[in-house]
This record gives structure tokens, C-alpha cells and sequence, in this order.
């Protein structure tokens, strides 16, 4: 039996210490916001947070979280979550949608850490989030709004 | 008269024969002197001191920077294999493979070496190496040098590398022998031996030259 901590909630799964974090919050938990991309830390779907950084929950075994905090998109915290779903909506950024769970999370903390983030910061925190439906200049948009209304909030 | 005469004779000669002889004899006591009187010092210094245009000791002298410079040749397949190299890029992307790519998801340096925002090396790069086909080797402090020292080897002659190695602001080292230490101890480094295509010399045969280098007198590369 190993102990999680996920989205605040205490857990205890029966699963072996190998076994990915991806499988045991989408399969186990059945927290499906988070996806399944590549399995291979290349595209940055399954991203999710780990004691706050953007960890690829594909490659991580659920042993690296033992003690820890995951946070998955069903769990942001709302001074992020909110500023960054108003701008994802009103920039109406999805296309599938498919690696947009990623995006967010991704984005998540590039807004934690830079308040006002440029085009560089933006390209530096999301470039490795691969979206096949090239929605990358909405989401630099989208990340620009979300950015102001965070602001505006505090 | 004549008789006095005669003996005054006699006498001069023994004293002229005796004052050669003696001029003779403290020559001979004398060390020799160069022939060439334009020298800088006329004297030659004594027998138990090397003098510097000594040629058995140029010849050692010369052997020990031949060594060292074929040692520094040695040690720099190792800078510069992609396990060494692609962690001390010329830019602010990491290099990946052993083709050296820049490394994909175009993650960045940062300040502190250790990445950005959501693309920081841990979050990848866990304390161990991951099994299968490219998957991310991981190490407990996984990172690149920081920014205001980021110790670029990529691009860089044997001899441009070594100049680089004897600059305590390109090391952030006090002294070369903490280059040894660096080499010899740190656990990145010893890492880098353990995953992947290995360089071409074993850990202990990297440290040996790198030691054989600076022993030798760290002799600067001719390229
Ligand atoms: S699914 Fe994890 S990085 Fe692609
Ligand atoms: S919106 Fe389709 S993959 Fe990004």
C-alpha cells in the first residue's frame, strides 16, 4: 500500500512503487483531467504538479511522490486556476484539447514564478509543451491575459 | 769580479725559474675559464649546480611538457564526448544524445543551472536513471553550470579548453588542483561514466591525465 497526498485528499493505493503517477491519478483515482502523450517526458500532457514543480507524471513513479503534494488540474489552486481559465476561454484556446491539461499546468507556474512574464519568458516555460493542433500563438495570448488578470486580482 | 758576477747570474735564474713556476702552478689551481670573454658571467658557476643552458635538463624539461601536453590530448576526448560536453554547451540549450542535438523541449539553463519554470532538469531528470530507450538518466542534483559561470567546453581547441582550465573565472576555482578535485569527486561527473555510450577512458583513467596534465606543468596545447 503506498500513501498519496493528491489535491489536498490523503489516498492510500495499492499499486507497486513503479508503477507511473499518471496511471495511479487517471486510472486508480480516476482523475482523468490529466493525459497520456508520449509515455516518454517528450510532449508534457501528463503534467502535473509534484511539491509545486511541473513534474511529467509518465515517466515518474508513484514512489517519487510519497510524502509529497501532487496537484493535478482538478486540484489547482484558484489564484491560478481562475485567471488562467478566464483567459483560456475568452481566448477560446483549444483546438482538440487533447494537451491542454499540460499547457495549463505548464502555464500554472511560469504565472506563479513571473508575475508579467514576456514572449522569451513564455517560449522559455511552455516549449516543452507540444500541441499537434498548433495552438501555440493562442496560448502566448491566453497566457499574456491571464497574466493581467492575475495581477488585477491581487 | 767575475766570480760575483757569475753567481749574481746564477742567482737571477733560480728566482726567474721559480716565479714562472709559480705563476704556472696557480693557473693550473684555477678553474678554467670560458675562451669566450663576451659571456654574461666569466666565472662558471661550481660543479654541483645545473646551469640553465644545460641540455640534459632542457631535454627533461621538454620531455615533462610533451607529456603534459599528451596528456591534456587524452583528457580532452573526455571533455568532449557527449556526456561531458553536452552538460557545458555554448548557448543556454543542454545538448542531447550523442549527436550532441540542442535538447529537445528547448528547456533553458536559467540562472542557477537547473532550469525554468516548468521545464526545470529535476522534474525530468529524477535521482536515478530511468530504464529503457530514451528515457532521462537522473542524478539527485541533476544541472548545467549557472549562468554567470556557465564553463563552456563545446566549440573549444585542446589548447583554447586547457586556457580556460587555468582561468579561475571560467572554473570558479581557487586553485587548478581544485580541477582535480572537481573531476575526481563530483558525483555528476562520476555519473557521467556510468550511462549511455561511456567515454572513451574509465573514470580513474580520466582523472590520471587530467592529474598527469597538471603535475607536468599544465602545458598549454599547440592548437
Ligand atoms: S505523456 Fe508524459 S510527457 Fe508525454
Ligand atoms: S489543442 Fe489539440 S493537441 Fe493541443
Amino acid at each position: 500500500m503506498i500513501q498519496l497526498t493528491v489535491n489536498g485528499k490523503q489516498y492510500e493505493v495499492d499499486v507497486l512503487p513503479d508503477m507511473p503517477i499518471l496511471w495511479v491519478i487517471r486510472d486508480k483515482l480516476k482523475l482523468t483531467g490529466t493525459k497520456f502523450g508520449c509515455g516518454a517526458a517528450q510532449c508534457g500532457a501528463c503534467t502535473v504538479h509534484l511539491d509545486g514543480q511541473g513534474i511529467r507524471s509518465c515517466i515518474s513513479p508513484v514512489s517519487r511522490a510519497v510524502g509529497k503534494e501532487i496537484v493535478t488540474i482538478e486540484g489547482l489552486q484558484p489564484s491560478l486556476s481562475k485567471p488562467l481559465m478566464e483567459a483560456w476561454t475568452e481566448i477560446d484556446v483549444p483546438q482538440c484539447g487533447y494537451c491542454q491539461t499540460g499547457q495549463i499546468m505548464a502555464a500554472a507556474i511560469l504565472l506563479r514564478e513571473n508575475n508579467d512574464p514576456s514572449d522569451q519568458d513564455i517560449d522559455n516555460a511552455m516549449s516543452g509543451n507540444i500541441c499537434r493542433c498548433g495552438t501555440y500563438q493562442r496560448i502566448r495570448k491566453a497566457i499574456h491575459l491571464a497574466a493581467e488578470l492575475k495581477r488585477s486580482a491581487t | 769580479m767575475k766570480n760575483f758576477h757569475f753567481t749574481l747570474f746564477h742567482h737571477t735564474w733560480k728566482v726567474i725559474v721559480c716565479i714562472v713556476l709559480a705563476i704556472a702552478s696557480v693557473n693550473l689551481m684555477l678553474p678554467a675559464r670560458p675562451t669566450n670573454t663576451n659571456r654574461s658571467s666569466a666565472i662558471a658557476p661550481p660543479a654541483t649546480i645545473m646551469p640553465k643552458n644545460n641540455p640534459a635538463a632542457d631535454d627533461n624539461e621538454k620531455k615533462r611538457e610533451q607529456e603534459s601536453k599528451a596528456a591534456f590530448a587524452e583528457a580532452y576526448t573526455v571533455f568532449m564526448h557527449p556526456r561531458c560536453m553536452n552538460c557545458h554547451p555554448s548557448g543556454d540549450v543542454p545538448l542531447q544524445g550523442d549527436d550532441s542535438h540542442q535538447h529537445t523541449q528547448g528547456v533553458k539553463r536559467g540562472p542557477d543551472g537547473k532550469g525554468l519554470y516548468a521545464l526545470k532538469c529535476s522534474n525530468c531528470h529524477q535521482s536515478v536513471d530511468l530504464e529503457g530507450e530514451h528515457l532521462p538518466p537522473g542524478h539527485p542534483n541533476w544541472h548545467l553550470p549557472t549562468a554567470a559561470r556557465p564553463m563552456i567546453f563545446q566549440g573549444k581547441s585542446p589548447r583554447q579548453l586547457a586556457m580556460s582550465f587555468k582561468d579561475s573565472t571560467f572554473t570558479g576555482f581557487r586553485s587548478i588542483d581544485q580541477l582535480v578535485e572537481h573531476v575526481e569527486h563530483d558525483k555528476l561527473v562520476i555519473h557521467s561514466f556510468t550511462y549511455g555510450t561511456r567515454p572513451p577512458l574509465t573514470h580513474e583513467d580520466f582523472v590520471a591525465k587530467v592529474k598527469e596534465w597538471i603535475d607536468k606543468g599544465a602545458a598549454l596545447p599547440d592548437k
